[in-house]
């Protein structure tokens, strides 16, 4: 496919992990804040064609992941109730809250539907006047403006019978408290590019300057990463804390105005509980007050679900780039894939702990298997163990 | 979750007043949300999130990291030994 295929060469991949190893002198760790980052990187083995003086470690940038179990919880609530059909995108119905995941609760006889657009979700609610209609509107920023879409125009079509419930988070909060985080040891992020079209650039700009870090906008394909290392090695071996656009065909300096428009007309910026980090105060997005009337947490009233997470798992700090998941005691025996405790196990997410225990490590893998330069391992070759 | 494909607008029209188009992702075709990119023609690229597009693909900034390793590789030809 045009605009993908192509920042999947392999020999290119080659040669910018070449200019990498030329440009570094010293150890540097750097953040990619995106889980599609994450995914893309596990996925074809970026980290393993790098020099090891460039460490990669993997941020919160998983929406799936961070949302908090009690609102797993508050949505299985709504989603039980006879008059609800429940509309999410895939990736959230088997993420487990404490009375199961939404997948199960489908099986036992809800009306729980996985959609591919919150729009999609708007036109069920027309078709359907005597149901209600719940979307769980859940992301970072790239995901605002549709999700703000479907609520704008689900209130101009004067669609009472939809409603959304809101756990929607925001990345500068989260990379400050990593930046701030006792023993933080990040020095360079590469910045997540779809966040970006949609924000652009200048939002960045502040945390650069106060914590004198580089910031490099980057995109998803293999050369769009390995390029975004090599941007943010040469501002760090130059001693330059900037934000750089490395993926300028997508993203724009000062993001997309309509959608910025959109976003500050349906939401306003509110505290936000994290899963696996806890309360980050103005982190999030909910609905303002003139769109309260489809606010799911008010229509069913399930505000005061309140759920303790689990104590043993450490995906906090993992999320931080504080600790690996193989410092865990549970990683890959009371935690797995089928079975998480926390945030970056959490199944069909894109959480490192999940990503890493579905790749063969090298020890797994014969001999004479380790992949060769540029060729990365699959994600779907990998083991599920 | 912040997925953003790469496709091709093939058509555009308009739904309860919002421009809307059918966009193509290898052979694939999917109804998209394009009041965003509101400058959009037939045959130009966007990223597409959740059925909505949001960003049109810029052409020449898309080939930029290719001209980048082109002038890597006449470096090297420079550099070799002859």
């Amino acid at each position: 496919m045009k605009y993908l295929d192509e920042y999947r060469d392999g020999r290119a991949a080659e040669k910018l992990a070449a200019a990498i190893a030329r440009t570094v002198t010293r150890p540097w760790t750097i953040m990619e804040v995106c889980g599609g980052q994450t995914h893309t990187i596990v996925k074809y083995g970026i980290d393993r064609i790098l020099p090891p003086e460039v460490e990669l470690v993997h941020g919160p940038g998983c929406p799936v992941c961070v949302t908090a179990l009690e609102m797993i919880d508050r949505a299985h609530a709504i989603a039980s109730r006879p008059d609800v059909i429940f509309c999410s995108f895939g990736d959230m119905l088997r993420v487990p809250g404490s009375r199961g995941d939404l997948l199960q609760l489908k099986a036992q006889g809800a009306d729980v539907r996985i959609v591919y657009s919150p729009l999609d979700a708007v036109n069920l609610a027309a078709a359907n006047p005597s149901r209600q209609i719940v979307f769980f509107a859940i992301g970072f920023e790239t995901t605002a403006p549709p999700n703000a879409m479907a609520v704008w125009m689900a209130r101009r079509r004067r669609l009472m019978n939809f409603s959304v419930l809101v756990s929607h988070v925001l990345v500068p909060p989260a990379m400050t408290a990593i930046l701030q985080s006792p023993g933080n040891r990040v020095r360079g992020f590469l910045g997540p590019g779809h966040v970006c079209t949609v924000v652009g650039c200048d939002e960045y700009e502040p945390i650069a300057r106060r914590f004198q870090v580089p910031i490099v906008v980057t995109g998803f394909e293999p050369l769009d990463l390995l390029e975004g290392v090599l941007w943010t090695v040469r501002q760090l071996e130059e001693g330059r804390a900037e934000v750089e656009n490395q993926y300028g065909r997508a993203v724009r300096q000062h993001g997309n105005p309509a959608s910025k428009a959109l976003i500050e007309d349906v939401f306003e910026v509110c505290d936000r509980k994290w899963r696996g980090i806890g309360l980050i105060p103005q982190s999030g997005y909910t609905l303002r007050p003139e769109y309260r009337d489809h606010d799911a947490e008010q229509r069913f009233a399930v505000a005061d679900i309140k759920t303790q997470e689990s104590l043993v798992c450490i995906s906090g700090e993992i999320l931080k780039g504080l600790k690996k998941p193989h410092d865990c005691p549970a990683f890959g025996r009371a935690c797995t894939p089928q079975t998480p405790l926390g945030a970056t196990m959490v199944l069909l997410g894109r959480g490192l702990c999940r990503l890493l225990r579905l790749r063969p490590t090298p020890r797994e893998e014969p001999a004479d298997a380790s992949p060769p330069l540029g060729t990365l391992v699959p994600l779907s070759s990998g083991k599920e163990v | 979750m912040c997925l953003g494909i790469p496709g091709k607008v093939v058509e555009t029209y308009t739904e309860h007043d919002v421009l809307m188009g059918r966009v193509e992702f290898g052979g694939v075709y999917k109804r998209v949300c394009l009041e965003h990119v509101p400058e959009i023609c037939v045959n130009d690229y966007v990223v597409v999130h959740v059925g909505f597009a949001l960003s049109r693909i810029d052409e020449a900034e898309a080939k930029r990291v290719f001209a980048f390793l082109g002038g890597m590789d006449q470096l090297d030809e420079l550099e070799a030994p002859s």
